[in-house]
């Protein structure tokens, strides 16, 4: 290059746009999906928690939670369904099984866990006495991945403040999935044997809420797709829900620990009932929030050229 | 296999006729999507989707090139004064410091492709001539390539459900002819062949541009050390990439799938642990 040529005519300032236009696209994926992350959340947590609470002879826990995991996993195939359009594109999906696509081996997981959980809850609600076996150890191990992989499936895409937070979502996830578990187990298991469920639910809450303030520092400038506007709006409604949902499980905590239903414990286990309804609701807001957030962040091409400006000059 | 085919899209010599879009839609019998006037210069066409496999991109830049204040009378005669017109002031048809940007963007064909990657059905694949390409008839419409991709080029067809997007013209490389926009083009900016000889052709072209002091010239895309491990599809642009809508630097989500993958599977077995641990608890 000559000297002459290396006189920059273009003044380099902040980096440019196309008329403020996008560059990666924004998903097309209908409401049915965020929808499908809460169910296919609730069946995978619901199935832990069923298959742990079979083991730990907590029959009626066991059984209410198995009901949960196998309406989680019904539910889930008719959303994604839903979402294509047309019932019969769903089978394409089983033509190939593609270790690259976290889709492919979402819906093969998907297939796994419904087999596995409507055979184990099968079993469990037939045999009140069962005391665990291979079903449900199985629907546990494809269960618990069925609540993260959908973390994998957004952050492994070229959306900005998705990708970006690869290492911290399977555990906003992970935990929303435990509270929605949870919740549906304290909203339907009225004894003293849903307290494991209590401790998981506050747990689960306490955990997502650190999760996700650790992904949203991380994100850094990309977090705003998650603070500001509509997403905003919606996940701080979900944290608000959670948080209300985990102070409920606490309030009512003693509610289940003598039979007898005297006034103030029917009060409490409404209490508790209302908390399990409130971490649902929580956790499925979540998700919505999730992913919306990816809209906003799509649609900003700032979002996509800054943090790509910002690992060249890294580099 | 035969060799890699690819496109050198040389923006330098665009004049934004738009011939490759309208031979592209009628090759391929692409539906219309008319949009009405956007007032962003000519294009009026917006971006790359399921319904524009090429589309040209129109921007109007007034550069300053430092001679404003010293030109109370003409920029032009300043210009030439200060000899800054062969310096590369002559790229500003007027010399007033106003230049047109002009760049046909297409499907970049990378050789890490996200889209292809994503597609859980096996629509898309890898040609023999090194093209991805979707088959409409194996498409499921899931929408899992239109986020994968790092360039926003694949999208879905309203009503369709599915998606669609350049094929470099698989039919007519069959029949081993060039793609209908390379065809059309009149001067010759995009170039269609083997990618390798492309990109020593493209090497050429940016150096006999530096050579006349259009220091700004630069290729996009031309690299195997990129996000993408290279384009099929690359370009020869005279600003950054984003001015063009195009991203700066790239990358394959799959290239993140190891993180993606062990933070997802560490989540499940915490999950796991934690639900474990809440009946330990409960016991005591």
């Amino acid at each position: 290059m000559s000297p002459k040529a290396e006189r920059s005519m273009v003044p380099r300032e902040r980096p440019t746009s196309y008329y403020g236009r996008p560059i990666v696209k924004r998903p097309v994926w209908k409401p049915e999906i965020p929808l499908y992350f809460f169910f296919g959340g609730l069946a995978g947590g619901s199935a832990t928690l069923a298959a742990a609470a079979t083991f730990a002879g907590r029959p009626r826990l066991a059984r209410r939670a198995w009901a949960g995991a196998f309406v989680g996993v019904t539910v889930s195939p008719v959303l994604l369904i839903r979402d294509l359009g047309q019932p019969r594109r769903f089978l394409y999906m089983l033509r190939v099984v593609k270790v690259t696509s976290p889709m492919s081996l979402g819906a093969w997981l998907l297939a796994a866990n419904g087999g596995a959980t409507t055979l184990a809850a099968g079993l469990n609600l037939l045999l009140p006495r069962r005391r665990g076996g291979l079903p449900e150890v199985g629907a546990a191990l494809v269960g618990a991945p069925l609540a993260t992989y959908t973390a994998a499936l957004i952050t492994n895409s070229a959306i900005p403040a998705w990708s970006e937070a690869r290492l911290e979502m399977p555990f906003v996830f992970a935990s929303s999935a435990a509270a929605s578990a949870a919740g549906a187990a304290m909203l339907t298991v009225p004894s003293a044997e849903a307290e494991p469920a209590r401790a998981l639910g506050i747990a689960a809450v306490a955990v997502e809420e650190v999760a996700s303030r650790v992904m949203l520092k991380r994100l850094g400038p990309l977090a705003k797709a998650y603070e500001e506007g509509e997403p905003g709006k919606i996940d701080r409604a979900a944290r608000a829900l959670s948080a209300a949902g985990a102070l409920a499980l606490a309030i009512g905590g003693r509610a289940g620990r003598r039979h007898g239903a005297s006034e103030a414990d029917r009060t409490r286990r409404a209490i508790s009932a209302t908390g399990g309804a409130l971490l649902l609701a929580g956790a499925c807001c979540k998700r919505w929030a999730v992913f919306k957030a990816g809209f906003a962040s799509a649609e900003d091409p700032a979002q996509t050229v800054d943090l790509q400006r910002a690992r060249m000059a890294g580099r | 296999m035969s060799a890699r085919k690819g496109f050198f899209t040389d923006t330098s010599v665009c004049i934004g006729c738009k011939a490759c879009e309208v031979a592209c839609k009628e090759w391929n019998q692409v539906p219309p999507d008319p949009r009405g006037l956007t007032g962003n210069s000519y294009d009026n066409s917006g971006e790359l989707g399921a319904n524009r496999w090429r589309h040209v991109a129109f921007i109007e830049q007034k550069l300053s090139v430092g001679v404003e204040e010293a030109a109370p009378e003409s920029l032009v005669e300043e210009a030439a004064r200060q000899g800054l017109v062969a310096d590369g002031l002559d790229q500003h048809e007027d010399a007033d410091g106003f230049r047109w940007l002009m760049s046909s963007d297409v499907c970049k064909h990378c050789t890490e492709a996200g889209c292809l990657d994503a597609c859980p059905t096996g629509a898309l694949f890898r040609t023999e001539f090194g093209t991805v390409v979707v088959q409409p008839d194996i498409c499921n419409g899931c929408g899992y390539c239109v986020v994968s991709c790092p360039f926003g080029v694949i999208d879905q067809r309203q009503g369709d459900g599915r998606v669609w997007k350049c094929t470099m013209c698989y039919d007519r490389l069959k029949d081993e002819m060039e793609p209908a926009c390379a065809q059309a083009c009149p001067t010759d900016s995009i170039q269609f062949g083997d990618l390798d000889e492309l990109r020593e052709r493209a090497a050429r072209r940016v150096e006999l541009l530096h050579q006349r002091g259009r220091g700004e010239a630069r290729l996009y895309g031309d690299s195997e050390d990129d996000g993408v491990g290279g384009f099929g599809a690359f370009f020869l642009l005279l600003d950054e990439p984003e001015t063009y809508r195009l991203p700066p630097d790239p990358v394959v989500p799959t290239r993140r799938s190891p993180e993606v993958w062990a933070a997802a599977l560490g989540a499940a077995a915490t999950l796991v642990g934690g639900v474990a641990a809440s009946f330990l608890r409960g016991r005591r």
